[in-house]
């Protein structure tokens, strides 16, 4: 079943064009890398599958609505959520507040309620917190519960800002560049996790550099190159392909 | 944990309690009350300013004109318009609210110095307005009003001032450990990353925005008729500023923290009284100590340095 | 009708000359050191004031204007190296707070040994208001308008020219890599905080003249300057000379036409306009959070 759907989509910036008519889909409950070498359009595609940017010309589809238009906070409710290449934690709190952070859209968020301290608010923030630990613990983070985001390492802020995602229960989830800066076993980590998140049915699409890892987890890929799609397909397909190697190194 | 949070609560607003409860026992003159009272006026305003500014990361250089709006709109409907105090007070802080919901949409959308910039000009128009129009507000003389009638003496006010610091703790603390609080925290943290879990940011920084300027009026209000009298300083750019600094030396995003900061800074100059011509030049130095030494303010940087301990 | 218009806009370039003096102190520190400091109006009181003191001295004016600008800058040399050097690495709230406490030390001071009267100083080329068009200009005015746009012209050369200016430059684009560079960002902070501890002092010095100088005299101009940087988009230099004119003017015309009383409330009311259109200022770049 198809839950995103790219239509001949450009964005120029400043007559540079940095999309340059792609059309893509991507299956519900898959693994969709997107790969190229630097300055290929991906995390501009990326802002403008959710709704940061708007495209010059094309549609994006995601579950048959648009995303454009759309605020960040509005595609969340519709199921999409993403990390960051460049960390965004929310330092000035624990792990554990991180995550629940991320199911804001499923608790009761009454403004009296939560002035006075009723029971529903308490009862409501009891459970979240437990299904908050389940999701650590399933990122491997459990430990952490209870811990300043500020004395975590690098690689565990990583993992913390996927169980933040999945904390507000997406349907797709992007991850943007989620092993950047990690060493290889970090980067394992990782691989488990998104290869955990896709068995519980979520739909991921990953922007990668790390290619032992993209062949490794993907489903499908897609390689952009200058904004132009180079070829899409599975792991195999894709490395056989001469454009692909031709474009990495240094056609 | 959890428990250890819950009963960090309980326990600071017990303590709370207990001071409240046993500092009568020293206090032997009217005066020792006056400030007792002024102490809970400024510290009920800097836990709401302390929402907005600690927890939510917005700099306000202008609650003094909410303060101000408060003890006018008071002033004006019980003096002028012959109204009920208490429905004075409720209306003008719904008025202080409702202008603050308008004002907080434009306003909120700028960073940094520009918000600071924003607030101060904003504060500084309304006081100039309180200033000018002297045929409502009684220009830069201020103006009488009549105290609540129920209110017979300066003791019932200590109880009533420190039963509301009791609650507005209470209910700052409720806030903060709920969802909205800690959408708002996150909204200090990263805006972009509170966004993609849902968060409609400038829902949340709008609505803290109102209710700290709620909390401001109806101080406002109720020292209006505590004290008598009103004049346009309690809107003024110094007050302003006196309220964020009192925030930010007691310790920002510490609800206690904006308790001591504003019961510090609320004492210090009356035992500065002694020197005379140097009073306000000790009180900058010892503020300008306080944030170089303890840049995180009083609160935090203690807390900081127990838990260190603790290791 | 003309030659009142000329009459407001005078006054309007007078004081917005001296605005812009006070914004460009506002956006070097910035620039240097990403604080605002709200000490900056004190400087320009002291400038003013201290030109009193060493007249009272018997010195002659020059000599005394001379020291006067040593003074204040050695005020910001010391505000600089005694609080914000030793809070490196607080929040930007903290440091506001800390230059706050640094204007109420400084009020304090020049309160103890200054007192709280008001005092003149002497225009510096007489009295003798000059016709034009109908419209008069005192010959202070003329000096405020020379003097700021000599300065402006010499920050110009400062920055593009010389080795420091060009550290500055350098590290208000980029701190780190500014270091990397080896450029000496301590100096640079240092320096910062001197030169516009000297345009504050300069523009008090400037205005005292007409409108007469006290311990809480920077407090107001102080404010307006901050518009006027803020206006002009904080840390652009020429952005802060055209808001401190725009400010300036605005400001005159509103006495002119509109109500005095509510004169000093023109600037903000225009800079909460602009800020709603602008959120940058009027030439400020806007930002872009890279995610």
């Amino acid at each position: 079943m198809t839950l995103l759907k790219v239509n001949n989509l450009s964005i120029e910036f400043g007559g540079v064009r940095a999309i340059d008519d792609l059309s893509f889909t991507i299956n519900s409950g898959t693994i969709h890398s997107i790969i190229g070498p630097n300055g290929a359009g991906k995390t501009t595609l990326f802002n403008l599958i959710t709704g940061v940017y708007t495209p010059t010309s094309g549609t994006i589809l995601y579950d048959d609505e648009g995303v454009t238009g759309f605020k960040s906070y509005e595609l969340a409710a519709r199921g999409m959520s993403r990390t960051f290449q460049n960390l965004q934690i929310f330092f000035n709190m624990t792990a554990i507040e991180n995550v629940m952070v991320g199911a804001h859209l499923h608790l009761n968020r009454g403004f009296l309620a939560s002035f006075f301290g009723l029971p529903s608010i308490k009862a409501g923030d009891r459970h979240c917190r437990e299904t908050c630990l389940e999701l650590l613990d399933f990122v491997g983070l459990k430990k952490y519960a209870d811990i300043d985001t500020e004395s975590m390492p690098y690689g565990a802020l990583k993992r913390l800002e996927i169980a933040r995602a999945l904390a507000s229960k997406p349907k797709i989830l992007l991850l943007d560049e989620p092993a950047a800066g990690l060493n290889p076993a970090e980067s394992r980590e990782i691989d488990k996790v998104i290869k955990k998140v896709a068995e519980r049915g979520i739909t991921v699409v990953l922007v990668e550099h790390d290619m032992k890892m993209v062949m490794e987890i993907s489903d499908h890929i897609l390689v952009l190159d200058y904004g132009r799609k180079l070829t899409e397909g599975t792991a195999l397909e894709v490395r056989n392909n001469p454009d692909v190697i031709a474009a990495y190194l240094g056609g | 944990m959890m428990m250890n949070l819950k009963s960090a609560k309980t326990g600071g607003i017990l303590v709370l309690c207990a001071v409240i409860a046993i500092l009568p026992a020293f206090l032997s003159n009217a005066f020792q009350y006056e400030i007792a009272i002024l102490i809970g006026f400024n510290a009920i305003v800097c836990i709401g300013l302390n929402l907005l500014i600690g927890y939510g990361g917005q700099i306000s250089l202008g609650h003094g004109a909410f303060v101000g709006l408060g003890a006018y709109g008071s002033a004006i409907l019980t003096m002028n318009q012959g109204w009920d105090p208490l429905l004075s007070m409720v209306i003008a802080a719904i008025f202080t609210g409702i202008l603050a919901f308008v004002i907080a949409r434009p306003i909120l959308k700028l960073k940094g110095h520009y918000l600071a910039m924003a607030t101060l000009g904003m504060g500084i128009i309304i006081s100039i307005v309180i200033n000018t129009e002297d045929q409502l507000t009684g220009g830069p003389d201020g103006m009488y009003v009549d105290g609540l009638s129920f209110m017979a003496t300066q003791i019932y006010w200590y109880w009533l001032v420190g039963a509301l610091l009791v609650f507005s703790v209470w209910a700052s603390l409720n806030l903060i450990h709920s969802p909205i609080g800690r959408a708002l925290r996150a909204v200090h943290g990263s805006e972009v990353a509170a966004e993609v879990v849902g968060v409609d940011t400038t829902q949340y920084k709008v609505l803290i925005f109102v209710v700290s300027a709620v909390f401001a009026s109806i101080v406002g209000s109720f020292g209006v008729y505590y004290s008598n009298f009103v004049t346009p300083d309690i809107a003024g750019f110094f007050h302003s500023i006196e309220l964020v600094v009192m925030v930010v030396f007691g310790g920002m995003a510490s609800t206690f923290g904006a308790v001591i900061g504003a019961a510090i800074l609320t004492t210090l100059p009356q035992f500065l009284t002694f020197l005379h011509d140097y009073e306000h030049l000790v009180f900058g130095l010892i503020l300008m100590l306080t944030m170089i030494f303890l840049p995180k303010g009083l609160v935090p940087s203690i807390a900081g340095l127990l838990k260190k301990g603790d290791k | 009708m003309f030659a009142e218009f000329l009459q407001f806009l005078f006054s309007g370039i007078t004081l917005g000359a001296t605005y812009a003096l006070v914004g460009l102190g506002f956006s070097i520190i910035y620039n240097a050191s990403h604080v605002i400091n709200f000490a900056q109006g004190e400087f320009v009181m002291l400038g003013g004031m201290g030109t009193v003191f060493f007249l009272g001295l018997g010195l002659p004016m020059p000599i005394a204007i001379l020291a006067a600008i040593a003074l204040t800058t050695l005020f910001g040399f010391g505000l600089e190296k005694l609080a914000i050097a030793p809070a490196r690495g607080a929040s930007v709230v903290t440091l506001i707070i800390i230059t706050i406490g640094a204007s109420i030390v400084m009020r304090g001071l020049a309160q103890v040994f200054w007192g709280k009267e008001f005092h003149a100083v002497p225009a510096f080329s007489g009295d003798e208001p000059i016709n034009i068009a109908g419209a008069t200009i005192l010959p202070q005015s003329l000096w405020v308008l020379g003097v700021t746009v000599l300065l402006v012209f010499a920050l110009r050369y400062f920055f593009d020219k010389t080795m420091m200016g060009k550290a500055i430059i350098a590290t208000s684009l980029n701190r780190d890599a500014a270091l990397l560079m080896g450029i000496n960002v301590k100096l640079v902070l240092f320096i910062s905080f001197g030169l516009s501890a000297a345009l504050g002092a300069i523009a008090g010095i400037l205005v005292a003249p007409i409108t007469l100088t006290n311990f809480e005299a920077g407090i107001m101009l102080g404010l307006k300057g901050f518009c006027a940087a803020i206006l002009g988009g904080l840390g652009n230099g020429m952005g802060a000379v055209a808001g401190g004119m725009i400010v300036g003017i605005a400001e005159a015309m509103g006495a002119g036409y509109w109500v005095s009383e509510y004169k000093d409330a023109v600037a903000f009311i225009l800079i909460l306009l602009v800020l709603f259109f602008k959120p940058s200022g009027l030439f400020g770049k806007t930002g872009t959070e890279r995610v």
